[in-house]
């Protein structure tokens, strides 16, 4: 967008700058603030007598000696176990996204190189299917959950968000396997691999870029979800999503909200370092579902 | 691909989605017209020596049990739960619209009605959350275009950060900030010249602050995908409606908004569909004393000390045929196309 159409007169440009300017202080801002106000107590955090509190921590100085404090830390992560939570989450993700990169793989894989009609509906009910709110999927599960003795353990929540991820992520490997040409497979059938063979040594090897986007999402969505993790996951094997809300509750009464607060931060962190090393990947993923939409 | 082949590849990703999506649907319908069973009375006759014999109605307990037992799903009991009070409330609307004398104080008493309530906020934060993230996103995808290719990167890494964030913690950053003894309250009461003003004490304030948390959340989304289409903005075109003197606005509207057309539709799919399901907002904002979306209605039913699992279930039907209304015009657009083309 260099042409020479593009030339700006100096008032636009004024103008874009300082929106673009707006729009990260926008973005960005709410996180810093958070992170900032994480090392203090709670009375600067959410200061009644000078908002400039919370940049300097008078009562944190006043409280522990110095204007930045791990109280809160200590406290969410100590006082609190927050560690267990992490520690589910972890597995809760790890075996979310495994499972589904594996079955959703081969599904993608399918769809892309049938070329019956079918393929296309199922496509649909896919779509129909990512559409489904998640709480009105658990208010399904509940009552067979509890007559068969699994709720409130991992494996029912990793089963479960697998589930609700594959719709996406067969339409994001359907329309990764299709950039993958046809001839690949094929030649490879022409010299007597089965299909399957044909997809484990020809298409496994190349398939990684899309596999990893994919991926990217459905940690992002084992990894944010509330409605799924908060109803089926008994509080001591609660994930740290639903462990926060827990706070909440709890928190506000006694005094505690900085607990809260340093579970929140700590629980943004690993987001933060996966939008660092993989922004590319996630800009790609979005437009990838985009353009085939 | 044959038709065996194609079947043993999807078989594993479709039994994941037959058992943990298609069931569950079914399950919600079922549990939907059936209702807890009612404690099961029994007389006991019980005399005292001196006072005299009565008889007390108290609950079976094992007989209740046994029902239970029995017939784990409760009684049949049709479409009742959908007309009672919690739900469409027909008997209620009746009323109203019989004795109230005009349309504002109807609605106004509707209002009041759980399931109205919810409906009213739900399809409210769907229809202006929606537009306003397509208009943010393309404001911003415009903008961020402009500025020098160094800066771009990082201008995307930040303007990621909304979009990422778990819902719920996004919410609770936001809300800390807002409260009347954070940043934002504070600049709020300033602002206002009222150092009572609360944001969480008025139901039109907390609306609103929902809705800016949504667009804020989702605006992102539209600008990386309008950002992307801006890559593939056919130069000539621009060009061409400069020579016929287009000014910069007309470009815009003529040239670049129509070749973003399909991502347009898109990212307004994507988001009706989102933006319908709203729950985590509300439960980070500590708002539902002012606003209920129909998830927020179910998880409700769900967590509460007595679980109404009957409830829950009506109204997770009635939203999934709300998305399905949502989703009707895309989807008979799709059936249209592949019936033509077929």
């Amino acid at each position: 967008m260099a042409g020479n159409a593009q030339k700006m007169p100096v008032g636009l440009r004024v103008a874009t700058s300082g929106f673009v300017i707006f729009w990260l202080i926008l973005a960005a801002f709410p996180f810093i603030w958070t992170f900032w106000g994480s090392f203090k107590v709670e009375l600067d955090f959410f200061s009644l007598t000078n908002w400039t509190n919370a940049l300097t921590g008078e009562r944190t100085q006043a409280a522990h000696g110095s204007p930045f404090t791990g109280a809160g830390y200590r406290g969410s992560w100590i006082q609190e176990e927050f560690w267990r939570n992490v520690i589910n989450t972890l597995i809760v993700c790890f075996f979310v996204v495994c499972t589904s990169l594996t079955i959703g793989t081969l599904g993608g894989y399918a769809l892309s190189r049938s070329s019956h009609r079918y393929t296309f509906w199922l496509l649909i009910t896919a779509l129909i299917f990512r559409a489904m709110p998640p709480i009105t999927l658990v208010s399904g599960y509940l009552l067979p959950f509890f007559e068969w003795n699994i709720w409130g353990i991992l494996p029912t929540t990793i089963i479960v968000l697998v589930a609700i991820n594959q719709p996406f992520t067969l339409w994001m490997l359907h329309s990764f396997f299709q950039n993958i040409p046809k001839e690949l497979d094929e030649s490879a059938k022409v010299d007597g691999c089965t299909q399957f063979q044909a997809f484990r040594f020809v298409i496994v090897p190349v398939m990684w870029p899309g596999v990893i986007t994919t991926g990217l999402f459905s940690f992002l969505l084992a990894y944010n979800d509330f409605a799924v993790t908060s109803m089926l996951l008994s509080a001591s094997n609660r994930t740290m999503v639903p462990e926060i809300a827990a706070y909440l509750g709890t928190t506000y009464t006694e005094g505690n909200v900085m607990f809260a607060v340093s579970a929140v931060v700590s629980a943004s962190v690993p987001l933060f370092l996966l939008v660092m090393f993989f922004q590319r990947q996630i800009v790609s993923g979005l437009t990838a579902g985009a353009v085939k939409g | 691909m044959r038709h065996t082949t194609f079947f043993w590849f999807f078989l594993p990703t479709a039994t994941a989605m037959l058992l943990f999506i298609a069931a569950p649907i079914v399950s919600v319908v079922i549990q939907s017209v059936f209702a807890p069973h009612e404690a099961v009375f029994i007389e006991v006759e019980s005399c005292t020596p001196l006072v005299g014999c009565k008889t007390e109605t108290t609950i079976d307990q094992e007989a209740t049990r046994a029902l239970k037992e029995a017939q784990p799903l409760g009684r049949f009991v049709g479409l009742e739960t959908y007309f009672n009070r919690g739900h469409l409330a027909v008997a209620e609307v009746r009323e109203l619209w019989l004795n109230e004398p005009d349309w504002s104080s109807f609605f106004n008493r509707l209002g009041n009605l759980p399931f109205y309530r919810a409906m009213a906020f739900t399809l409210t934060f769907t229809f202006i959350v929606t537009p306003l993230v397509i208009l943010v996103g393309l404001m911003v995808a415009l903008a961020v275009n402009t500025v020098h290719e160094r800066l771009k990167g990082v201008v995307i890494f930040f303007s990621l950060l909304p979009f990422v964030i778990t819902p719920l913690i996004g919410a609770l950053v936001l809300f800390w900030m807002i409260d009347a003894r954070g940043i934002l309250g504070t600049a709020i009461q300033w602002l206002a010249n009222d150092p009572d003003l609360s944001l969480k004490a008025s139901t039109g304030m907390m609306w609103v602050s929902l809705i800016v948390y949504g667009v804020w959340h989702a605006a992102p989304f539209a600008f990386v995908i309008f950002y992307a289409g801006l890559q593939t903005l056919p130069l000539d075109q621009i060009e061409a409606a400069q020579i016929d003197g287009a000014s910069r606005f007309q470009r815009v509207r003529y040239v670049v908004v129509p070749h973003l057309m399909p991502l347009i539709t898109f990212v307004a799919l994507m988001q009706l569909m989102d933006n319908f399901r709203v729950f985590e907002p509300i439960v980070g904002f500590n708002a539902e004393a002012h606003a209920q979306s129909l998830s927020w209605a179910i998880f409700n039913d769900l967590g509460g000390e007595v679980q109404q699992l009957s409830s829950a279930a009506a109204t997770s039907v009635m939203t999934i045929i709300g998305v399905a209304i949502l989703l009707s015009p895309v989807l008979y657009r799709t059936w249209r196309d592949n019936r033509r083309a077929a």
